[in-house]
């Protein structure tokens, strides 16, 4: 039986291996397929082992989960979050027992959530894909624009067999993927590739994707800005590796320093990891700035130099609210330097969740990926093809947000107005919480230059980082918490995302209505000037 | 040139390790076939919509009128949406927070856990936790985390798998850096198991020092397509008991059933039937989708899995990694509360709803035994009736000449012979090897799926391309089941 069975491992070894791999790892090969665990030549690949500790009873339980999975936090929907949702449930029957009569969840980038209406034009033309009947019938004209109609009729044409049930290809529709190329190619001037675009169920499986063929063990480390968006570490952790931070400087808004880069480098590379990619979230995620064109061909140059992949994360490109700022991809800027595919590698992450279609829920992205040999590619899709597609509807969606109604379609006067309405509110609100928050005690806000989001400093004063310290929290989310539990107010506090170390943060998104503002600031200001009476040194 | 950040060398080995042949090589190139203009028949996936099978027309209006809310608002939209569906929009809408535009609660919209806790309590008889209902982007994605949380390292969190075996599961268990034991099926035995082998392994495998953790079963099966009968269930459950494995029951093709001596009879069911100890004490994880059964939706990418006996910390750190990913998309959410609670008799839509269910289940039926009689009639090739799923997975017994021919060209033998079949016929396969196999024995696995008017063509061009290539490489002894 033992030889049988190790015939059928080596039968699926030789149909699995693909190239002669001289230096490959046999016994990792071997211990994936062998129907016999214990190959008879691996003697060595069993001396560290110490068995297994079977003293639970069931399988899988905490003690026996994977670790990483124990490792990684995401607090964009963690603790306080959970605590809220009690209050929220506790309300509904408790009403008077508490000092406020609605929860506001200012956690987490939902627009539509916050009663942020979705463009018209792309929620007809998703209509009329998802029942394709409507366009046989006459009254459909009464109850659609004509332009969603014909658009709807030329995505169907690129769907094979209009069938928008059907699993596409693993990288998504090519026609889709066409639109999203000449998209991105007046956005920034510079062709694209339909071929390099991988649609995925919004951009964070896009960022798992890379960061599981980054990484293969602890020693692979990944550069990521303090403060982050906790996606990053949350993957990097799943996947084994190591966040190696790099500070953005708060005195001068945010600012990404290449010496603090080149320092970080360094300081991995002496503790013996291998630094892979740079990440950089632009415009900021939590913190908000727009880096400008000028520090973008630092970094660029900076990877080119490393040899490290630059992972842009651009997802917010449509959010910038100030006028002194505009947003730069970095394709544009590094093509605009004469770096081309040979010169740099570059993953480019675009979503349909953010800018201002706020399609949280669609789950739709992409990535764009330039700068690598074929043989990684083709690794790429391969990983791409194990989930067989993303979802058709979320396509449809990345294609219209990349090629919007023009001047001179019917659709177009609507479908500005409701943009511009959007991100225009957006910036006032942006700019009213700012103001706010900076005339609180002890505490400072940058503007959010982009993105969704204010992540102010707070000073805590010694007594309130002591009493944080004997309720067994972090101070941020002490003050989180007495935020939630006096205002119903739900923010993230700084610690979620990681800060310089000594300093107090939270992230609040600028998306409630712009009617409910006025309230949120009297309640945050009212909440503030309690606490520092309670706690002030 | 600068250094090459991310070159093949550097890449996870993982990564390279891990195979996906639904998508691979065959597929590859009846792609590039295709876009040479050639006609290809695509069978590699089970992907129903691609071949023509219609969606159904309820969920399809229900889901327009949530895509675009403001449709409700308009006084003529009775005019092309029936009532129900306009009321069923509003259901679903009302359960969103902010319509499908909004990230739903990570696990996924309370209310249609609700809907689908009823769903399986209706069909098992037992209750069944909202709370432990946790919807994904298609089952795969749930399945893939599930397997990231019991695999620890290769040593660890060990995974038996049936073989042959849908290929997400060696793919992922690659990817994790994990360690797959497998268990095979015997074809002769109409691709029963043998617990008594299993245990075998198992042992084997404790006694090295390995922790096999999870068992999967895939029912009914895919590629095989067998249904696994009640008393199998009570003894794969006693098994997992024994050795304590948590079964990973992936019952996505649960409503295509082809024959009626052995109906789908859910694992939960057969577990709760079977009463404590073992009905608390087994821990069972339940995969089910909106991709296959007569909804066919696959590009929705809508599923859910359901948790028993899982510790409540254990759920919270499932809940934690599914919050990372923010939340399932909204629309897959709905074809699932839909496909779970679909119209009633004295519906408005219940008629057509059921008149179009039928009449792809049934000719699912009809084109299982045409495909199976198909391959059968065919030299050299014998093949297994599909009792369930969607797919048929004939043995090719490829002859000596065959297999040299297929070893020159650099190729396993059935990927050699599927891409001979693609190049003489259009039909695009997937060679047996990327499911795993016996050493020596060779399969492919096709769908059901093609238009029944088509079919018997179909099966037609396999026979005269098959038939060609045994006697060209035969040593015409040739062999047929019928």
């Amino acid at each position: 039986m033992r030889r049988f069975v190790i015939g059928q491992a080596k039968n699926l070894i030789d149909q699995t291996r693909r190239r002669p791999r001289p230096h490959h790892n046999n016994i990792r090969l071997l211990s994936l397929l062998a129907s016999d665990p214990i190959p008879v030549s691996s003697s060595r690949f069993f001396s560290d082992m110490t068995g297994s500790d079977s003293s639970s009873s069931l399988p899988v339980t905490l003690d026996s989960i994977n670790p990483n999975v124990l490792k990684c936090e995401y607090a964009v929907r963690g603790e306080i979050v959970n605590i809220a949702q009690k209050l929220q449930d506790d309300l509904k029957i408790n009403k008077d027992a508490y000092p406020f009569d609605e929860i506001i969840y200012c956690n987490i980038g939902n627009p539509q959530s916050l009663s942020q209406q979705p463009i018209t034009f792309f929620r007809e033309v998703l209509a009329l894909c998802s029942h394709t009947a409507l366009l046989d019938r006459d009254e459909t004209h009464a109850l659609f624009s004509t332009d969603s109609i014909a658009r709807a009729w030329k995505i169907l044409d690129q769907i094979p067999g209009k069938a928008t049930g059907a699993y596409s290809h693993s990288q998504g529709i090519k026609g889709l993927r066409d639109a999203i190329a000449a998209g991105i190619e007046a956005r920034d001037g510079f062709p694209a590739d339909p071929n390099d675009i991988f649609m995925t169920d919004g951009a964070s499986p896009g960022v798992h994707m890379m960061m599981q063929l980054l990484i293969s063990s602890e020693k692979d480390g990944i550069l990521c800005p303090i403060p982050q968006y906790p996606l990053y570490s949350a993957s990097i952790a799943l996947h084994g590796g190591s966040l190696v931070p790099y500070y953005l400087d708060e005195a001068s808004g945010w600012g990404l320093e290449i010496s603090e880069l080149k320092k970080q480098l360094e300081d991995a590379k002496s503790k013996g990891i291998t630094v892979r990619a740079l990440a950089v979230i632009n415009p900021g995620n939590p913190t908000g700035q727009v880096l400008s064109e000028e520090n973008q061909r630092d970094i660029v140059d900076f990877c080119k130099k490393e040899g490290l992949v630059l992972l842009a994360d651009e997802v917010y490109q449509e959010n910038v609210y100030v006028p002194d700022k505009k947003f730069h991809s970095f394709k544009k800027v590094a093509r605009s330097m004469g770096y081309g595919e040979k010169d740099i590698s570059l993953v480019s992450f675009q979503s349909i969740s953010k800018g201002y279609y706020g399609e949280c829920g669609k789950r739709g992205g992409y990535m764009e990926v330039t700068g690598f040999t074929s043989d990684v590619r083709e690794q790429i899709y391969k990983v791409a093809s194990v989930n067989l597609c993303s979802n058709i509807s979320g396509q449809i969606l990345a294609s219209l947000v990349m090629s919007p109604p023009k001047p001179g379609d019917e659709s177009y006067e609507s479908y500005i107005s409701e943009k511009e309405g959007i991100l225009s509110s957006m910036a006032r609100r942006a700019k009213t919480l700012e103001e706010a928050l900076n005339k609180l005690e002890g505490i400072t806000c940058n503007r959010a230059e982009g993105a969704m989001y204010l992540f102010p400093c707070i000073n805590l004063p010694k007594k309130a980082i002591a009493a944080a310290e004997a309720a067994k929290t972090a101070p941020d989310t002490f003050y989180c918490k007495r935020l939630l539990n006096a205002t119903g107010i739900v923010v993230v506090p700084g610690s979620g995302f990681r800060q310089v170390p000594g300093t107090w943060h939270f992230r609040c998104t600028i998306l409630p209505q712009e009617d409910k503002i006025p309230a949120i600031v009297n309640r945050l200001t009212e909440f503030h000037k309690s606490f520092m009476d309670e706690f002030r040194d | 040139m600068s250094l090459k950040a991310l070159d093949y060398e550097t890449l996870n080995e993982n990564v390279k390790n891990c195979q996906y042949a639904v998508r691979g090589e065959l597929y590859l190139r009846a792609s590039e076939l295709q876009k040479e203009g050639k006609k290809i028949i695509f069978t590699n996936v089970g992907n129903p919509h691609a071949l023509g099978q219609k969606p159904l027309t309820f969920p399809r209006q229900v889901v327009a009128l949530c895509q675009a809310p403001f449709l409700l608002d308009n006084p003529n939209v009775g005019m092309i949406f029936p009532a129900d569906a306009i009321a069923r929009a509003k259901h679903y809408l009302s359960l969103t927070s902010g319509g499908l535009g909004a990230y739903s609660d990570s696990r996924g919209l309370p209310g249609v856990r609700k809907e689908v806790a009823e769903f399986i309590q209706r069909r098992d008889g037992y209750p069944s936790d909202p709370e432990l209902i946790f919807l994904t982007d298609g089952a795969s994605k749930g399945v893939m985390q599930i397997l990231n949380c019991i695999i620890r390292n290769q040593k660890d969190g060990v995974i038996l798998v049936p073989v042959p075996q849908y290929p997400l599961y060696s793919a992922t268990i690659s990817l994790l850096g994990g360690t797959l034991v497998p268990y095979y099926l015997e074809e002769t035995d109409n691709w029963g198991l043998d617990v008594n082998n299993l245990r075998q392994s198992v042992a084997q495998a404790r006694s090295q020092g390995i922790t096999v953790r999870a068992m999967v079963i895939i029912n009914p099966g895919n590629p095989t397509g067998q249904c696994l009968s009640e008393a199998n269930l009570r003894e794969i459950l006693k098994f997992c008991c024994d050795e304590r494995l948590v079964l990973l029951g992936d019952e996505v093709y649960q409503q295509n059933i082809y024959q009626d001596e052995r109906p789908f009879i859910s694992s939960k069911k057969v577990l709760m039937d079977m009463g404590a100890p073992l009905s608390k004490e087994v821990q069972l994880i339940s995969f089910h989708t909106v991709s296959k059964g007569y909804w066919g939706e696959c590009g929705q990418r809508g599923g859910y899995f359901e948790m028993t006996n899982i510790p409540p910390r254990t759920v919270e750190e499932i809940y934690k990694v599914a919050s990372i990913a923010l939340s399932p998309n909204v629309s897959a959410q709905i074809f699932m509360g839909l496909m779970v609670s679909p119209p009633k008799p004295g519906d408005i839509s219940y008629d057509q709803f059921v008149r179009e269910s039928k009449g792809i289940l049934e000719s699912l039926r009809r084109r299982a035994r045409i495909m199976t009689d198909g391959f059968n009639s065919c030299k050299n090739v014998v093949c297994n009736f599909t009792e369930g799923a969607m797919y048929s997975f004939p043995q090719i017994k490829l002859p000596p000449k065959a297999i040299q021919a297929a070893k020159q060209a650099g190729k396993v033998p059935d990927v050699f012979y599927c891409l001979k079949l693609l190049e003489a016929t259009g039909i695009s396969t997937v060679p047996g090897s990327g499911f795993g196999q016996k050493e020596g024995v060779f399969h492919l696995r096709t769908t059901i799926l093609p238009a029944e008017e088509e079919m018997p063509e179909i099966m037609e061009s396999f026979k005269k391309f098959n038939d060609e290539f045994m006697s060209q490489y035969g040593d015409n002894f040739g062999y047929s089941r019928m």
